[in-house]
């Protein structure tokens, strides 16, 4: 945790304008409307950190991946990459992200061999047995350069993803729920895979997922978002062990357990996620919220340091 | 329950094997399987992809996509055997009862009619009722699944409801006709957590006020754990283990049961690693010879390899496999086997 960070995200913000055609919104007298996917996120990966972004659907999760690897503008805000920009950082290759579904995410009339040295022939260098070499760091075998991906398994198509991933030689690995179209074993070995290559060459990692069990296991530092915005942020261990925001508090209760002992046999979390386009005032989690106050539904709450934690709530303490 | 005459299980297969014809021979996607669910019972069937979980599932219902057929066994509804029946009585048995409960919400209900004519008509279709009772059962259906203003929202179209409170639709669906027997296929898979928590509690609680059984189907161990009396693990179409949900996630005997604990990252809190099975899934095209299990098993030994594919007898009904584990030991037996194996 010593150094500059790796990565910076300052005050990130997109909209999406969601209107209605213009012709219907003048005959039916329609507002505009605007979707506040992400809405002012600050934070920041150490080098060799990994970062974890956790929420459910409508999170915003995926849209700070996109940003974070430059696929798509913020509205404000910035994202800065080893003190430059994504776009620049992309470039030289710096930047390289992993997708959920495997099967969408190569090329099905591409040899695993142009695959995986597509990013490093792109920038001029030299792709003499790159993707074997590659190939067999992620735990294929060389030969496999030569076939096409449908002769993989899921797994296996994650591990070529991996290998493209890593042929530009990277320093930030932006990895959009990379396990969760994977078997439960097939998720342990790219996870290990992940955290293998993370040691071996100092790799950065933001990871993106719902699954907070895997999370837990890969994260060093976790920030849960709800509804575009980040409400907490703390170590892995810590935000498990103490969670402040009662969202974090809701979606760890809401996790089964393997144990099967639930806690107070807890009443399961009320409510569903609010429309993004049009949220609660205040606290935007206020109507789901089993402590809410009045000043919870007026007042937004601003990020703070609680006991080494950051969160966005007025009653954390 | 003191009556002398026993009550058959609700639904009890009895070697039921399910083949794929293919131009390169058949497949046998499902392999010798039996179990029964009491009334009132629920059982988790878990195993990953291509394990034969859905096919069992579909096979109870009729509803395989040839070419897969039942090629042997037997399925009983209620002490009634019913894989025999024709098209047009299995059509009549599916919504009367069995319910379904499937994992997209959107694709098991028609867009283009209005949440309360479905539950009218699938009302109508099974059961002796007017329409205007349908109509009034319809509404206390909806409300007991904890839809809010549920008279109100009665007209309103699948498209109008965010995916938890369409899954709460499907489940007063499925349950509107009183089946007995529910077939719940990976229910909250698409669901997000805190809506899955909602979804569970409330199958578990209609099932458990009406006595319903229910097959519910999911890789989500979690979910199980949760939710299942029993579970049945599977594995390349066959039944791997069968026991009491806590017997088998704390003392599985099945090193494959094991092996799927230890790489679940919830059971292996503080681990550095995670536990890896080795190898992969094998294809239907070629399954090894003896125990399906074998090449990827730290504790295979030779006659494994040789013996013809063990079943739960192999372990007294409880596992499908010639050297069960150490009780006591249960996953640590694994891992510790497996240290050299995992590359």
């Amino acid at each position: 945790m010593s150094g500059r960070p790796l990565v910076r995200v300052e005050s990130l913000s997109r909209r999406f304008d969601v209107s209605p055609p213009w012709l219907d919104r003048v005959i039916g007298r329609k507002p505009r409307r605007v979707l506040g996917a992400v809405v002012d996120v600050s934070f920041e990966i150490p080098q060799g950190g990994v970062y974890a972004l956790v929420g459910e659907s409508g999170s915003g999760k995926s849209t700070i991946a996109k940003m974070v690897v430059g696929l798509l503008p913020p509205s404000e805000g910035a994202v800065e990459i080893e003190g430059a920009g994504p776009a620049a950082a992309r470039d030289r290759g710096a930047v390289q992200m992993i997708f959920q579904d495997p099967h969408s995410s190569l090329n099905p009339r591409w040899k695993v061999r142009d695959i995986i040295a597509e990013p490093a022939r792109a920038r001029g260098r030299d792709t003499d047995g790159l993707a074997e070499r590659l190939l067999e760091l992620v735990g294929l075998f060389a030969e496999d350069a030569g076939r096409h991906p449908h002769e993989f398994s899921g797994g296996q198509r994650q591990r070529i993803s991996i290998a493209r991933a890593l042929a530009s030689e990277p320093r930030l690995i932006v990895a959009d729920e990379p396990t969760s179209a994977l078997d439960v074993s097939v998720q342990a070995q790219v996870i290990n895979l992940m955290s293998d290559l993370r040691e071996a060459h100092g790799l950065t990692y933001l990871f993106i997922s719902h699954d907070l069990t895997v999370v837990e296991h890969v994260a060093d530092t976790i920030g849960v978002l709800y509804l575009g915005r980040l409400v907490e942020e703390a170590g892995s261990d810590e935000l498990f062990a103490d969670p402040r925001h009662p969202y974090t508090r809701m979606l760890l209760a809401a996790a089964p357990r393997i144990d099967g002992r639930r806690e107070g046999a807890a009443p399961p979390p009320a409510g569903e996620i609010p429309d993004p386009a049009d949220p609660p005032s205040g606290c935007v989690f206020h109507p789901r919220c089993p402590i809410a106050v009045e000043r919870c539904r007026r007042e937004v709450p601003r990020m703070r340091d609680v006991r080494g934690v950051r969160v966005a709530c007025h009653l954390a303490e | 329950m003191s009556a002398p005459d026993p009550v058959p299980p609700a639904l009890e297969l009895r070697n039921l094997r399910v083949d794929i014809p293919t131009r390169r021979g058949t497949l046998r996607a499902v392999d010798d399987v039996s179990f029964a669910i009491a009334p009132g019972e629920i059982l988790g069937v878990v195993g990953e992809s291509g394990a034969g979980k859905s096919m069992t599932g579909n096979a109870v219902i009729g509803l395989l996509d040839p070419p897969a057929r039942i090629a042997g066994g037997e399925v009983h509804l209620n002490g009634r055997r019913i894989d025999t029946l024709g098209r047009g009585a299995l059509r009549r048995i599916r919504g009367a009862e069995i319910g379904m409960v499937f994992q997209d919400p959107t694709s098991s209900l028609d867009p283009l009619l209005t949440i309360g004519d479905q539950l009218v008509e699938t009302m109508r279709a099974h059961l002796d009722i007017s329409g205007k009772a349908a109509r009034a059962r319809a509404v206390a259906a909806l409300e007991e699944v904890g839809i809010p203003g549920a008279r109100d929202r009665i007209d309103s179209y699948p498209f109008q409801f965010s995916g938890g409170m369409r899954q709460r639709v499907v489940i007063a669906l499925a349950l509107c006709a009183e089946p007995s027997l529910v077939i719940a296929d990976e229910p909250t898979t698409a669901l997000d957590v805190s809506v899955q928590a909602q979804i569970i509690a409330l199958l578990k609680r209609l099932c458990a006020e009406r006595g319903t059984a229910v097959m519910l189907v999911t890789h989500d161990m979690g979910v199980i754990a949760e939710t299942a009396d029993r579970v049945l693990v599977m594995y390349a179409g066959r039944m791997a283990e069968l026991g009491p949900v806590r017997e088998v996630i704390d003392r599985a005997r099945h090193p494959y049961t094991a092996g799927l604990m230890a790489s679940t990252p919830a059971a292996s809190r503080g681990a550095r690693r995670l536990y890896q099975i080795p190898g992969a899934m094998p294809r239907l095209t070629d399954l090894p010879e003896g125990c399906p299990f074998h090449p990827r098993c730290p504790k295979a030994q030779e006659d494994c390899r040789r013996v013809p594919r063990p079943t739960l007898a192999a372990d007294g009904g409880r596992a499908a496999c010639l050297h069960p584990l150490d009780p006591e030991r249960g996953a640590e037996d694994v891992a510790r086997a497996a240290e050299g194996t995992a590359r």
